[in-house]
């Protein structure tokens, strides 16, 4: 066993005790606590997108429509057993990301036809419609709460589940994208037409892609309506896919480090701004992050990393490796 | 039935202020084929010049039209020139992501205190309101003025871009950027113009949106820029006479869906007549039907 194969695992395992260390000892408070889960989750849910446009190349601007379902499905569930504790969760979640990946493979097998900004446009509209839907699904079910949003979902989700998730996600994605199904998925990405003649079933794969992709979004949601408790359709509308388009962009289309980064970055920008910022200027801080947007983007319009990859998410294509 | 004709009115009046955001839309995806997801808030803040001009310097009303049209514009150009002009080589995606910048930076500047502040501000009607029947169908001024001057630019846009020269390198740049380029053709003037002229369009309808639908505020331009968005694709991006058509018939469908169906969920069917038109016709009503080249 070399050293940097276990690199990562030794990183990772401090990272977790060293975070789980300041959280138990309060040197984090609960509000900072919450913000690091939410970091988790928005790795979790920009994965997912990162699988389907990143490394698939369907651009896709109704992200968020996947997270909602995830977190309506999942709270429904874990809202009618209060009783269940975690473990209602840990069913729940699995229900909730089956049903979302239903819900992707219906829409995603019409609509994958139509290609880059025509396919945004069509996942764009199903975004609205699934927010119009969260809207009134009271009208059909109550306890979702319609517009006046969901109350009284159980807190479950903690910090162990979301590292746990959120590094499962990383290392899923990874395999993925090394397997031969993720190099078709790539492929398509590169050149659909050219895939296609060499015999790809770009339709099976392109729905693979986004099913899996939107999937991942369900967990994220599921893990954020048990970490905030309350669910309101404006927390899954337009703007909140875009929010993990340009986490994707920003760390660089096909990265998972990347995406890790931008995602964890992002964040943490813009809480970060809340207390760097004077009280007299606090308006100014979502004027203050669109121009750092803008001005990210002029300079490095390939991403922060410009595609870059931890090498321990790459495949070792080096074979006195793999003798071992 | 006069109720429907009356609904149907009431939708071609959306349908005119949707076809003037749509045109901007259409023109620049035409043009450097980038979703410029700014222009919904650039009709925003043509809402506000037009209500500034008629509140605070009492202009009558063509005249106030014509500065907000004309602020409007050379904030369009600014946009273009700062924003998207640095990442015109650059992969298509920044681009999309500065105008997503550039959208939320409108916003939030615009709701900031010492700019128009959050609020919502009541749109003052320019002119007096008179209701004239005709059968059992009911018009008003504002119905008239809507209608008047969206038609009027539309004609004259149509003009523009059909018969004078500056419109044929319009053209010519949609068409094919690097042949246009070698014929002699100012590229970099053209998308500016284009932008000038989108936001100019853009302006007049946030002025007849403010007359029609009397409450602005920042953020105001959010659901109508994606629906006159949507509007384009629905008619074929890139053409005019599309955009003008995708506008009505989302006016006239979401109007219908609230007066017969449900005003909740107007924005639900509009957007599922979409998708089933993308599924069906992938490049909208009267769009070209590109060959796929290998």
């Amino acid at each position: 066993m070399k050293f940097h194969r276990i690199l990562p695992a030794i990183v990772v395992i401090g990272a977790y005790s060293l975070l789980q260390a300041l959280m138990s000892s309060h040197v984090l408070n609960p509000y900072w606590q919450q913000i690091i889960q939410f970091a988790g989750i928005m790795t979790i849910s920009a994965l997912g997108l990162n699988l389907i446009y990143g490394y698939t190349g369907q651009f896709s601007l109704g992200h968020a429509a996947f997270y909602g379902l995830g977190a309506y499905t999942s709270a429904l569930i874990t809202k009618s057993f209060p009783q269940g504790g975690i473990a209602s969760l840990l069913v729940a979640l699995p229900v909730a990301v089956v049903f979302v990946g239903m819900v992707a493979f219906l829409i995603g097998l019409p609509i994958l036809r139509l290609k880059s900004d025509y396919l945004g446009i069509a996942t764009l509209g199903f975004g609205i419609i699934m927010k119009v839907v969260f809207d009134n699904a009271d009208a059909v079910i109550p306890q979702m709460g319609g517009s006046r949003g969901m109350l009284g979902i159980p807190k479950l989700t903690n910090f162990t589940l979301v590292f746990v998730f959120a590094i499962a996600t990383i290392m899923v994605i990874r395999n993925f994208v090394f397997s031969s199904l993720g190099r078709a998925c790539i492929s398509i990405r590169e050149d659909e037409i050219a895939a296609e003649s060499v015999g790809i079933n770009t339709t099976k794969y392109k729905t693979l892609g986004f099913v899996i992709g939107s999937m991942f979004a369900g967990i994220a949601g599921a893990l954020y309506a048990h970490l905030y408790t309350f669910l309101h359709p404006s927390n899954f509308d337009f703007l909140k896919s875009i929010d993990v388009l340009l986490i994707v962009v920003l760390g660089g289309l096909g990265s998972i480090s990347g995406t890790v980064i931008a995602a964890v970055g992002w964040t943490f920008l813009l809480e970060g701004l809340r207390v760097v910022l004077p009280s007299q200027i606090l308006d100014w801080r979502l004027v203050i992050y669109p121009l750092l947007l803008i001005i990210v983007m002029i300079l490095k319009p390939k991403g922060l990393l410009g595609g870059l990859e931890l090498r321990f998410l790459k495949p070792s294509l080096d074979c006195s490796d793999r003798k071992e | 039935m006069s109720y429907f004709l009356q609904q149907v009115i009431n939708g071609l009046q959306l349908g005119f202020v949707y076809a003037l955001i749509a045109l901007g839309y259409t023109m620049v995806y035409g043009i450097v084929r980038l979703i410029n997801f700014a222009h919904g808030d650039v009709f925003m803040v043509g809402a506000y010049l037009g209500y500034f001009a008629i509140c605070y310097f009492h202009l009558p009303f063509p005249i106030a039209l014509a500065c907000a049209m004309l602020g409007c514009a050379i904030i369009g150009m600014s946009i273009e020139r700062i924003a998207y002009r640095p990442l015109r080589s650059a992969p298509r995606i920044a681009s999309l992501i500065t105008a997503m910048g550039v959208s939320l930076f409108l916003e939030y500047f615009c709701s900031l205190k010492f700019v128009f502040s959050p609020n919502y501000l009541a749109f003052p009607r320019p002119f007096a309101v008179r209701t004239y029947q005709v059968g059992n169908i009911s018009f008003s001024t504002i119905q008239i003025v809507v209608f008047t001057v969206a038609i009027l630019l539309l004609v004259i846009l149509q003009y523009f871009v059909q018969k004078t020269k500056m419109g044929m390198a319009m053209r010519a740049v949609s068409y094919d950027k690097d042949t246009a380029k070698l014929m002699g053709i100012n590229i970099d003037f053209i998308i500016s113009l284009t932008f000038g002229i989108g936001s100019a369009l853009a302006a007049a309808g946030g002025v007849l949106y403010g007359i029609a639908y009397p409450q602005i505020n920042p953020f105001m331009g959010i659901m109508p820029g994606l629906k006159a968005f949507v509007a384009a694709v629905l008619g074929g991006i890139g053409s005019i006479p599309g955009a003008v058509l995708g506008a009505v018939i989302m006016g006239t469908v979401e109007t219908m869906s609230s007066a017969f169906i449900s005003s909740t969920l107007r924005d639900a069917i509009a957007f599922s007549i979409l998708i089933l038109v993308l599924i069906f016709r992938p490049t909208g009503i009267l769009g070209k039907k590109g060959t796929e080249k290998v």
